[in-house]
């Protein structure tokens, strides 16, 4: 999955600047790697982590868990770019993931991600300017029986229609912005 | 935990039931349709009507039938209510008091239930897959008590050897075989590695198992570790599937509470732990020497074979590697012998095989059937066909590494050997059907994009091959091609098939090539050379006419 470039650095800060002063999400992090005996071949659950807390994996992030692991950064890097779940650029406050596995795209999957993509005026993979929304697509995930499936914020959402989807963009893109 | 407390505890089970009981499906399917809704809104009317004593609200797997969903089943009136609300729950209650609500009512005597066998599945919808006494209740562990007690590895071995049993991954790999290749090779330790990265789009088999029956699962790593001489092992789930990974946890969770994993299980030396690994989105990662890597944190590419994992696994030790489906399999072979497994299915292949049945069809869901069961009968009488009186053009099975099955090739028996026949492949289980308006060489552009992704460049056929057959079929599609480029898409899939590292590369030419083999007249009249059809415009612009083609080439 491609991860864009596409929101300015000010509108996330970044986490690392409060490190080592304070941010307490790495002291978690920490704990967590220790729990894992801090084992290398426990970076992939590190990852997960990580992303979990921080919302997504920035370079400073990256370092810190290379260090902990006693890691080459490069191996770190190499995995973290790897996979598909991992982004290194920060997501916006809502995400949209359109499912395009098979049982969905006969359904109109397609259709469904070129109505949010000209609702919100981003592509796959892009964030919005004012990281309101993050677009996504999933390549299954497995709701094939209630085709074609929209994931919001988390939340699977099944048979949805292009004025479904419309509707919903719409109200996370307008909310706030008088 | 020996014999005498796995038969108090089931005893107990059973004793403490109530009288009525309300199995509302939970899986990930209803869950998304407001399940959780459905079962609060139950378990509230039911207080409110002084009937907790008497009806148990239980939280179950996939009831399969997806697209009815909310689904919730009543005990002991045999009845199904389909696309259940919050609101339906008085009338639910009132039905279990032979009341007559409005209550929508599946026919269970439809031949989408009645044509079904359950061997894998025969817990889903059943028992509660977050209390492991639930399972014990359905015979769970006597499987795995009666391998450690009474029977040595090797006729573990030989059982599952006997009963015939394949990979349900795919392949069709002959289990007590590589079973058995683990069990001889010898290792400081050993790994059984369960492959639950459930990649092919339009499969949901696994995920239903374990969000299901999860014990199952464990239970047949257990007897495979035994079998095998193994003391620890790993399940490679996907991150797309938070509820199975969920369950997956408290599964094993509680079978450590009783003693059921971990060490000196039944009291005897035999120790077997289990790990999650979450796996972050990566299609190869379900090819086994590129999860092996994952597992080990590392980048998920594969590296050739031999040595195959179970002579050189994880960290170079002999290791097992079977899917969910094949794990689910296993306790009740060992239960009912190798003999009633043998007995079910064809020749060349045994058993049952679920199938996530989806697309343009009347009724999508999970379903099991018997090995040899035709298409036909899958789709027409279990389906119901397609939707609206529209025909079935194509069945597609076995994901990017699968084809498409042409509506006239429907009587073909369900089994590895005549789909690879066809030039498809049983794969993991995903079917999805498609009718008139579908577009076979769009389809075939879709499986490509999607093993172009998913490439993941290690090597050169498969990391620059797949592009190349991609920029060839949207070029095809929009009606730029000509017969030079359809000749040399047919060459770059036979280079590609012949010269790829792994499975990943060697089976994505198979959408197209089937595609080309019963579908060829759809590339031909693209093809700029030839006239234009009638049936499929070639808009001024040199587009295909239709929103899928003309949208999807943009993006």
């Amino acid at each position: 999955m491609e991860t864009q470039a596409a929101t300015s650095p000010e509108t996330v800060p970044s986490k690392t600047e409060k490190h080592p002063s304070g941010d307490s999400r790495f002291r978690i992090l920490e704990v967590f790697a220790k729990r894992h005996g801090c084992r290398q071949d426990a970076l992939i659950e590190i990852l997960h982590k990580a992303q979990e807390l921080f919302g997504f994996l920035d370079e400073g992030l990256l370092l810190f868990i290379a260090r902990t692991l006693k890691l080459p950064p490069s191996r770190v890097f190499g995995v973290a770019t790897f996979y598909h779940h991992f982004t290194l650029t920060p997501q916006g406050e809502h995400t949209c993931v359109v499912c395009m596995g098979t049982a969905c795209y006969v359904k109109g999957a397609d259709r469904l991600l070129a109505t949010v993509e000209k609702a919100s005026g981003i592509k796959a993979g892009e964030t919005t300017s004012d990281a309101k929304l993050s677009l996504l697509t999933a390549r299954c995930i497995g709701a094939c029986g209630i085709a074609p499936a929209v994931v919001y914020d988390g939340e699977v959402t099944p048979r949805q229609t292009p004025q479904a989807v419309t509707e919903r963009i719409k109200a996370w893109l307008n909310h706030g912005s008088h | 935990m020996d014999h005498i407390d796995l038969l108090e505890t089931k005893n107990r089970e059973l004793r403490t039931r109530k009288p009525l009981c309300l199995r509302v499906c939970m899986a990930a399917g209803c869950m998304s349709s407001n399940g959780q809704a459905v079962k609060d809104s139950l378990e509230k009317e039911i207080r409110a009507a002084g009937l907790a004593d008497q009806v148990e609200v239980r939280r179950v797997g996939c009831l399969r039938l997806c697209c009815e969903g909310p689904l919730v089943a009543s005990d002991p009136k045999g009845e199904l209510y389909q696309k259940v609300t919050p609101d339906d729950a008085h009338a639910v209650v009132a039905a279990l008091k032979n009341g007559n609500g409005e209550l929508k009512r599946g026919d269970l005597q439809h031949p989408f239930f009645s044509r079904q066998m359950s061997i894998v599945l025969e817990n889903s919808g059943v028992v509660d897959p977050e209390r492991i006494e639930s399972y014990i209740a359905a015979d769970g562990y006597q499987a795995l008590h009666h391998a450690l007690m009474e029977m040595e590895p090797k006729d573990v071995v030989d059982t599952v050897f006997r009963s015939g049993l394949r990979g349900r991954g795919g392949a069709g790999y002959p289990t007590g075989l590589k079973w058995s290749t683990v069990a001889k090779t010898s290792g400081d330790r050993k790994f059984v590695v369960c492959n639950a990265d459930e990649g092919d789009p339009g499969a949901f088999m696994d995920r239903s198992v374990l969000e299901s029956d999860p014990q199952r699962v464990l239970e047949g790593m257990a007897i495979a570790a035994y079998a095998v001489g193994a003391t620890q092992g790993y399940i490679y789930v996907r991150a797309e599937y938070p509820l199975a990974i969920a369950r997956l946890n408290t599964a094993i969770r509680q079978a450590k509470q009783l003693g059921l994993l971990g060490g000196g299980i039944f009291e005897s030396g035999f120790t077997f732990n289990v790990e999650i690994r979450i796996g972050a989105g990566a299609f190869v990662c379900g090819e086994e020497t590129a999860l092996l890597a994952s597992v080990e944190g590392r980048r998920g590419t594969p590296r050739p074979r031999p040595p195959f994992p179970a002579e050189s696994g994880l960290w170079g030790m002999p290791t097992l590697i079977n899917n969910v489906e094949t794990f689910a399999n296993v306790p009740p072979i060992l239960r009912r012998g190798a003999e009633w497994f043998a007995g079910i299915g064809t020749q060349q292949s045994k058993g049952t095989k679920v199938f996530a049945l989806a697309g343009k069809i009347q009724r999508t869901g999970l379903i099991e059937v018997p090995m040899g069961m035709p298409l036909r009968t899958i789709v027409e009488e279990i389906g119901g066909g397609a939707p609206e009186g529209n025909q079935i053009k194509a069945v597609q099975t076995g994901g990017p590494s699968g084809g498409c099955i042409p509506a006239n090739e429907l009587d073909t028996p369900v089994d590895y050997e005549s789909l690879v026949r066809l030039g498809s492949i049983m794969g993991s289980g995903g079917m999805i059907v498609m009718d008139q308006s579908t577009d076979m060489v769009d389809v075939a552009r879709f499986f490509m994009g999607f093993c172009m992704d998913e490439s993941c460049g290690k090597c050169i056929p498969c990391r620059a091959g797949t592009v190349q057959m991609h920029a060839l079929l949207e070029k095809i599609l929009k009606g730029q091609a000509t017969l030079r480029d359809l000749q040399r898409l047919e060459e770059l899939c036979d280079m590609v098939k012949n010269t790829s590292l792994c499975g990943l590369g060697q089976t994505a030419p198979n959408p197209v090539l089937s595609t080309l083999r019963f579908f060829r007249e759809e590339y031909l009249h693209r093809l700029r050379s030839l006239p234009i059809s009638p049936g499929i415009p070639i808009l001024p612009n040199g587009s295909h006419h239709g929103p899928p083609v003309a949208e999807a080439a943009k993006t």
